[in-house]
């Protein structure tokens, strides 16, 4: 056991001296699956980061939203659909929800409008978002002033403003009370914009949504597992969508390799002549070969793996912000919380080590298996 | 089609994988036809060097094999969210009718695999290629295996459509469904508690004795003991077909433990007598411990179905005495991986707030 040990230690020494002596071949392989790696990895992280932030975020999103609709679009609902769905068997609590958008022609963003019950918010205060503070130049006790739908303006003093962290959520957020919102938007009274039903028994959700969609036909139930569900795929969408952008520079890289591999200099031939003239075996080549490939993959992947990890979690990926996040003008500020595990890190071996394996297997074998004669020819 | 980052990873693997065993299946062909170590011809010459690439690749797609499996399964587990009514990876296998057959054959081509890489292995401990012929014809079978694993892996990620109402966990593995896993869950506990015992037993003592018996062997070989003394002792052993014994009972073992898990372990770690699914205990609740139960299962099944196959040619040539050494090995590594297995099961066991009666 121990000889086969001290067989492999001595190939990895000679291994890692003899890719010293070519530093600048080595090195530039180096960097370009350094890049690759790095590229994917960032991609990985940032996708599962997001996923991860929208887990987050949903979890306190009401199990089940009962929506309206009216040819085909949202329309507003009426307060006794929610006494009635309050009555069926499961269902613990139905809140009538106000809430809207809010157009702000002075800086061409949109705001979230919601209504809030709190007593926190009395009418006349608002409490926003540090996004809509930072648009409209907003500290605590100034006047937020907003235009309603009848032209009269409706002035709200600031009585607090959400912390960044919050953001994700709460950037464009502002939080009035239902008479300033019903003012606002000249909003009906007896309607809601939506109502969040919550059911005791999670695994009662699906039948609670057939009964209120068999009692309510022009109604749409949305349960909170579908819009996680839909949030997952999107991202794994976005993030697939990617790669296979990516996929050509993949490829690009493989040829690459692949070229590195086949292109044997001078130096290594005659190298490999000497080894299998002193009596070095074919395994012994192939041996010497693999050990290469591992040590240019380990270390291409570990730092790219690590830079990735900086990129995305300190940097907040500006490479991929702009394909993968979308835009606004109120633009939450986030840092992604760091998520890596290993099935992320075993994905990522499978997408570049294993090509670069699978390409360079080949050549390698055609160096190990070179006539030790016609090598130091050369 | 679903574009899901580890889902293009497993297609690539299963595209270079099939590509990769093609071109070695094509060498390998070609290697089985024209063979002659006697003649020394430019041929000949071509071919012993060809050998070294195919096992090159063979130990490499073969290794990728082996992980690719544990990774399909996370990834069908991972997916579940996707799909309605899917709640672990049995859902997700469930969601065409490609998915269950990618797994089955994906477990063959893992057993095969291993076997391979231990012939593999032994081959090139032997200067004369002893076993060439055997690996190559092994080699041809596992290839259009490969081949159609790929077809299959691919056809059921690409007929993967999100959102389809898919049997959940509970009501595939439950006694009403009917099928095959049905039919797994159905098995009653207490009967297959027993045979599982039952069949370990076997096996460890049938390990033992071999184990035994070959270390005897190795020392005779190595001139330690006097070959009278090993004769007296132990070769009766070897001559009935300790090894074959030994492995039959590992891989009958493997068959059992793989039913037992599905009719009475996992319901120890779900703490629920109704519940039958062997992949929720892959799942961060139950702490990962199915990957330790299969890993060990698996494991040792592929060592000790090794072991009975290189029995037939423990007198070849060459392998005289290299393959009591590596049977050897190969013993302990069943032995150890199917003790781990019955100590996790038993601690779950006597642990678990669950009784079966």
């Amino acid at each position: 056991m121990n000889q086969a040990l001290e067989r492999h230690l001595n190939i990895l020494d000679f291994t890692l001296a003899s890719l010293l002596r070519r530093r600048a071949k080595n090195l530039s392989l180096l960097a370009i699956y350094l890049l690759v790696v790095f590229m994917l990895a960032s991609l990985a992280f940032f996708v599962t980061a997001l996923k991860k932030e929208a887990t987050i975020i949903l979890s306190g999103a009401p199990d089940m939203i009962v929506q309206r609709l009216m040819a085909g679009r949202q329309d507003l609902v009426p307060a006794d659909y929610a006494v009635e769905i309050a009555k069926i068997r499961g269902v613990t609590a139905v809140r009538p929800r106000l809430w809207g958008y809010y157009y702000d022609a002075l800086n061409g963003a949109n705001y979230t409008i919601m209504a809030s019950e709190d007593p926190a918010v009395v009418p006349g205060s608002a409490t926003i978002g540090a996004g809509v503070a930072k648009a409209r130049n907003l500290a605590v006790g100034d006047l937020l002033p907003l235009i309603s739908y009848d032209k009269s303006p409706v002035m709200l003093e600031i009585n607090s403003i959400y912390p960044h962290g919050a953001d994700l959520a709460a950037a464009d957020l502002i939080v009035i009370s239902p008479d300033d919102f019903h003012q606002l938007f000249n909003f009906p009274g007896g309607q809601a914009t939506d109502l969040a039903v919550t059911v005791r028994n999670p695994k009662e959700m699906s039948t609670v949504a057939a009964k209120i969609a068999g009692t309510f036909p022009d109604s749409r139930p949305i349960l909170k597992s579908e819009i996680q569900r839909t949030y997952q795929s999107i991202f794994d969408w976005r993030g697939g969508m990617t790669l296979i952008l990516l996929t050509s520079a993949l490829i690009s890289f493989i040829i690459f390799a692949w070229d590195k591999a086949t292109g044997l200099s001078a130096d290594e031939r005659k190298e490999i002549g000497i080894l299998k003239s002193i009596g070095w075996e074919t395994s012994d080549v192939l041996l010497l070969k693999f050990w290469e490939g591992l040590v240019i993959s380990l270390t291409a992947f570990l730092l790219g793996v690590v830079l990735a990890y900086g990129h995305v979690f300190l940097l907040s990926a500006p490479l991929f912000a702009q394909a993968l996040k979308g835009w606004s003008v109120i633009y939450p500020r986030f840092q992604l919380v760091p998520v890596v595990d290993a099935y992320q890190l075993s994905v990522l071996f499978f997408l570049t080590v294993v090509p670069y394996t699978t390409a360079t297997i080949i050549p390698c074998w055609r160096a190990a298996t070179i006539d030790p004669d016609a090598a130091m020819r050369y | 089609m679903i574009l899901h980052p580890a889902a293009l990873a497993l297609m690539l693997i299963a595209l270079l994988v099939s590509g990769m065993g093609i071109y070695a299946g094509y060498y390998g062909m070609r290697i089985l036809r024209y063979w002659n170590p006697a003649c020394g011809s430019e041929q000949q010459l071509e071919l012993e060097r060809r050998t070294y690439l195919i096992s090159t690749i063979m130990s490499y797609i073969l290794s990728f094999e082996l992980i690719s499996l544990f990774l399909f399964i996370y990834t069908a587990d991972d997916l579940h969210t996707l799909f309605t009514g899917a709640m672990c990876a049995a859902g997700t296998l469930a969601v065409n009718s490609f998915g269950y057959p990618t797994l089955l054959i994906k477990i063959i081509n893992f057993l095969l695999a291993g076997i391979w890489l231990i012939l593999n292995y032994t081959d090139n401990r032997g200067y004369d290629y002893p076993l060439i012929r055997v690996k190559y014809i092994l080699l041809t079978l596992i290839v259009p295996l490969l081949v159609l694993e790929s077809g299959l892996l691919c056809a059921y990620f690409a007929e993967l459509k999100p959102d389809i109402i898919t049997s959940c966990c509970g009501s595939l593995f439950s006694h009403e469904s009917g099928g095959f896993s049905g039919d797994l869950a159905s098995l009653p506990y207490r009967q297959t508690r027993i045979v599982f015992f039952i069949c370990m037993a076997i096996t460890v003592c049938s390990g033992l004795v071999f184990y035994v018996a070959l270390t005897n062997r190795i020392r005779a070989l190595t001139g330690l003991f006097s070959a009278q003394k090993v004769q007296q002792k132990f070769s009766d052993i070897l001559k009935c077909g300790g090894g074959y014994l030994f492995s039959i009972a590992a891989a009958v073992t493997f068959l059992v433990a793989c039913a037992s898990v599905v009719s009475f372990i996992c319901l120890y770690f779900y703490e629920l007598p109704t519940h039958h699914c062997p992949f929720c205990i892959l799942q961060k609740e139950y702490h990962y411990v199915g990957y330790l139960l299969y890993a060990t299962i698996f494991g040792g099944a592929v060592a000790g179905i090794g072991a009975g196959v290189l029995q037939p040619f423990r007198k070849t040539g060459s392998l005289v005495r290299i393959i009591p050494d590596i049977q050897r090995r190969l013993v302990l590594i069943t032995l150890v991986c199917y003790l781990l297995f019955t100590l996790i099961t038993v601690w779950k066991m006597i642990f678990s707030a669950l009784k079966l009666a």
